[in-house]
């Protein structure tokens, strides 16, 4: 089958989509959108989460033929996506959504770096779409409210303590720009 | 975060930013960030066919027949290989014992062992293709635990072993010792015999007895094991490839392959983490077996459930321990047994022997000691390394029995460790001296005061916040049966490779000047699985050579081997490498500078010269060149090994002997909230204490640090493999059976880093990532027993095991 959606504000079509692929086979191997983590395949590590229309899903989880139509965010395009919540206009570059060296990337992109909050970083992509969306509806998080958000996102490196830092970090950052 | 740090002599450059000391990010943070960092699960390639690997669905059978006529039929299927199909007649591998079959001849030995791989053009139809062979097994009884491996009539794992030998010269240093190994059964035994504990025992007041379990657990590294094998033209192959040691996998694949090893090249790809589960071979040679078949390349990627079949486990273990105290709190002896499940081939068995059978009392001081420790042969999943590696489990039993001693004696559990914990110059039950700071009543003394956390933080004006109870938002208990305990424990842990293994590692510096800038590039071979190796390559290289720009080449095979990725060894060994490579280097800039510039000034010739922030310098800040003008159009380069203090083999009768370089010392205070009534645990506060050396980059000590104490968390109250003890099978492998904390399980983590220098040691690095590890796991039991009044003699500890109900 043929797929057309909006991946990271782009039109993308996927031509020969075998029924049983995922959302996320498609962004990794016909799109050429490797961001998005394939660690359990099975709806339970968050490491391939990404926006759809919106909402937090894990790609994983999503038939390639749901999203006919439909917006997805991947990690690929949180720093445009960021932008443009801000009031900024995307960066456009021959490529989409890359972000190079120097570029801007989204206040949660580097507040896990300053915190420390990457080690292997392949949970790191759901996670930040994850932190992402959660600083978007709540600005101002307790820790209860940080852990609740995050508990679908699966880190074996960290201990989770820096991933605290960091969205911790981001939302001080984000009231301080107000 | 409280550190307290006794300065360690820092030889140049420390006028250089982002030097050794220092927070420095990432060098690949960005890309980690933005996605677009590759992993090996990530490589794609023009006309790359995707492999598949069948595997067993029993654990124990013959093989009557295999047929691959009906999976070689589906369109898009490229090559279907099996034992029949090696090229060679090398068809095993294997870290230190060459016993698993690359494919399966003849035999299963475990649940999900390959047996036949398939390359295809898509995924699914490589899937459905090796669902299509069929594969005719004649089922045997299988061997679970001790009991079954050694009984009269016991099946033989390996029925045709002829290690047995090999590894008798190995360990003994060439002299053959009878009955080294009681069963072929049996991989490898070590028993550590010191002073007398027959006369001890008649010294002791109080002795102990504790029988304990520790079950299976899985690395869980999120990156699943991944790789692409491409076809070069030479009649080659190029990997790339997740692990934890290329040259490791290379020296184990080239045979099998049948090609000379300069003909299989290897890159690294990003690894998504790896914990010990990367020391071991995997699709490596499947992958590369498919690509070299086809012409085409191959990438195999395992999903979550393939995953927890395709890399061993640590050891599951039963262990028995008997230790004495006099009334007034002194250890007098200790016996123990320590029996290692190493399933069904050797992987690192042999070394993780050794390492629980050394460290089997702790870090405390005995004199008289009687230990014994053995891997088994059985049919379950094969184990081998994990983060910790025979020094975890061991530490859940001493420090079980050292809480049990101190409520027996009427001590405080911290205070009867303190009174017999091990300090600088003090013996290890092989005779070694700890030859360098080792702190261990001194970090119990620190996670002991350190701020509690305050009672009832669920409390809230707005009722109880069920996130912070035990059973969370499952909304078990509002408060009502949660009853708060508190523990502790401490533990030790080698760094580097031991018993006599040559341990070096290689590393490759260029410097030269690029856009007008002096550059210094460092090439290893060092696999970087994220615990921050490539970070402070580059802050080695900026401090001695006094750069700013410093680039870290990818790892390949085109320099020499960085050793593994392992035994929290690579700050220590690479790291030592980097900067032998860099004062080399120096030593060269130097002369380059004095035949340059010589002339000009006396101090050339006369003073120390430091390099630092991109100029040759006096030792008294006086500035003589800049390095750019040093170097002008000339690179100096520079590949050296570098090896740590040589060890030497144990005794294979008592176990004497130097085998360890270097040790590593944690100690944690666990605070759990345990609902009595559903036998839920939540982990408040999980406070550590550990001794680093010298944190080269603190943020990433401290990461480590709360990393490994999460993973210990996980092994205390809900990480386990659970094999059918009647057929061997495996039952949970996914993240829906096998469960690994969330970071709601997963309480703050306070580290207070001591940072005492190991004057052997680069820097006076001391291994960090392994030690937290040890001492959590037993720090969580003895909160959770305090707060039960429970025995609990096994981890995890599940709910049915505190309400009496399992």
């Amino acid at each position: 089958m043929r797929i057309d959606f909006t991946v990271n504000g782009r039109p993308q079509e996927a031509d020969d989509v075998w029924e049983g692929e995922s959302l996320l086979y498609v962004l990794r191997e016909r799109l050429g959108l490797p961001g998005s983590k394939n660690a359990c395949e099975q709806g339970e590590c968050g490491s391939c989460t990404v926006r759809l229309d919106g909402v937090p899903v894990c790609a994983c989880l999503v038939a390639a033929g749901q999203v006919q139509g439909r917006d997805v965010v991947t990690v690929e395009g949180l720093a445009d996506f960021a932008r443009q919540r801000s009031g900024g206009s995307p960066e456009v570059t021959g490529t989409g959504s890359r972000t190079g060296e120097g570029g801007a990337l989204a206040p949660i992109q580097q507040a896990f770096l300053d915190a420390g909050a990457v080690q292997c970083g392949f949970c790191t992509p759901g996670l930040l779409v994850a932190a992402d969306e959660m600083l978007e509806r709540n600005p101002d998080p307790t820790d209860a409210d940080i852990r609740e958000a995050l508990s679908g996102n699966l880190c074996r490196c960290t201990g989770y303590e820096k991933i605290m830092d960091a969205v911790r970090l981001a939302a001080a950052r984000q009231s301080e720009e107000g | 975060m409280p550190t307290n740090g006794v300065p360690t002599k820092i030889t140049q450059g420390s006028g250089t930013r982002g030097g050794i000391g220092e927070s420095t990010l990432r060098p690949d943070g960005i890309l980690k960030v933005t996605g677009e960092f590759a992993y090996s699960s990530d490589l794609w390639h023009e006309d790359m066919l995707w492999g598949q690997i069948l595997r067993s669905t029993v654990a124990h059978a013959e093989i009557v027949s295999i047929d691959t006529s009906q999976a070689l039929a589906v369109p898009g299927v490229y090559a279907v290989m099996t034992y029949d199909d090696l090229p060679t007649g090398v068809r095993h591998y294997g870290l230190e014992i060459q016993d698993t079959p690359v494919l399966a001849h003849g035999k299963v030995r475990h649940h999900g062992e390959p047996v036949a791989i398939v390359a295809a053009d898509h995924p699914e139809t490589a899937r459905r293709a090796a669902a299509r062979i069929r594969v005719e097994y004649r089922e045997l009884p299988v061997v679970t635990d001790e009991a079954s491996a050694l009984a009269p009539d016991a099946p033989l794992v390996h029925e045709h072993r002829d290690d047995l030998l090999q590894s008798q010269l190995r360990s003994t240093g060439g002299t053959p010792t009878v009955g080294h190994v009681p069963h072929p059964n049996v991989v490898h035994r070590q028993p550590i015999v010191r002073g007398d504990v027959t006369s001890a025992r008649e010294r002791a007041d109080v002795i102990v007895e504790g029988e304990y379990t520790f079950g299976m657990q899985d690395q869980a590294f999120l990156g699943p094991e991944s790789g692409l094998a491409v076809p070069e033209e030479d009649g080659g192959v190029h990997l790339y490839i997740a692990t934890q040691w290329l040259h490791s996998d290379l020296r184990q694949m080239a045979p099998v392959l049948g090609l000379p090893e300069d003909k299989v090249r290897m890159t690294l790809a990003g690894v998504g983490g790896a914990f010990g589960g990367r020391e071991d071979l995997s699709m490596q040679i499947h992958a590369c077996l498919l690509a070299l078949r086809t012409g085409r390349p191959v990438k195999i990627v395992y999903n979550r459930f393939e995953s927890f079949f395709g890399h061993v486990h640590r050891h599951p273990a039963k262990l028995s321990y008997e230790h004495g105290a006099t009334a007034d709190g002194r250890l007098t002896h200790v016996k123990c047994r320590i029996v290692l499940d190493g399933g069904a081939y050797a992987s690192a068995s042999p070394a993780v022997v050794g390492n629980a059978s050394s460290l089997g009392i702790g870090p405390y001081v005995v004199d008289d000691v009687d230990i014994e420790a053995i891997a088994l042969y059985t049919n379950n999943p094969p184990c081998g390394a994990m983060r910790g590696f025979g020094a975890v489990q061991a530490c859940f039993a001493y420090e079980a029995q050292m809480d049990r001693l101190a409520a027996r004696l009427g001590m405080d559990p911290v205070e009867f460790r303190q009174l017999n914990a091990m300090e600088q110059g003090s013996l290890l039950p092989t005779g070694q001296a700890v030859d360098s700071p080792a702190p261990v009543a001194e970090l119990l003394r620190r996670v002991k005061a350190m701020p509690m956390p305050p009672e009832r933080q669920w409390e809230s004006s707005e009722g109880a916040d069920v996130r912070r109870l035990p059973g969370g938002l499952s909304n078990t208990t509002h408060g009502e049966g949660v009853v708060r305990g508190v523990g502790y424990a401490v533990g030790i842990k080698n760094v580097g490779f031991s018993e006599g293994f040559d341990d070096y590692s290689t590393a490759r510096v260029r410097m030269e000047v690029v856009g007008g800038e002096p550059v210094a590039t460092v090439h290893t071979a060092m696999a970087e699985v994220g615990q921050g190796g490539v970070t402070v390559h580059a802050q080695i290289a900026r401090t001695e050579l006094g750069v700013a720009r410093v680039t870290i080449r990818p790892a390949d095979t085109r320099v020499g081997s960085a050793g593994s990725t392992s035994a929290s060894r690579q700050t220590y060994v690479t790291g030592g490498a980097v900067r032998h490579a860099c004062e080399l280097v120096r030593e060269r800039v130097l002369e380059l500078g004095r035949r340059r510039f010589g002339s000009y000034h006396p101090a050339w010739a006369s003073a120390e010269l430091l390099l630092e922030g991109g100029k040759v310098v006096t030792d008294g800040g006086e500035v003589l060149a800049g390095l750019a003008d040093v170097l002008g159009e000339e690179a100096v380069e520079v590949e050296r090994e570098w090896r740590h203090r040589p060890t030497e083999p144990f005794d294979p009768r008592t176990g004497q002997g130097n085998g360890h370089v270097q040790y590593s010392f944690a100690a944690h205070r666990a605070v759990v909230e345990v609902d009595t009534e559903l036998g839920l645990v939540k982990v408040v506060e999980l406070a550590c204490a550990q001794d680093v050396g010298k944190a080269l980059n603190p943020l990433s000590v401290i990461g480590q640090i709360q990393g490994g104490t999460a993973q210990g968390l996980g092994m205390a109250v809900m990480e386990e493999i659970v094999v059918d003890p009647r057929t061997a099978r495996v039952r949970n492998p996914s993240f829906t059976d096998y469960l690994i904390p969330t970071i709601l399980d997963t309480p703050t983590i306070p580290v207070d880093m001591l940072e005492l220098a190991d004057d052997h040691a680069p820097y006076g690095v001391r291994g960090v990532g392994e030690a937290p590890t040890l001492s959590s796991t037993p720090a969580v039991l003895a909160a959770v027993r305090d707060a039960t009044g429970l025995a609990l003699d096994r981890t995890p500890v599940r709910p049915e095991h505190l309400t009496g109900t399992g």
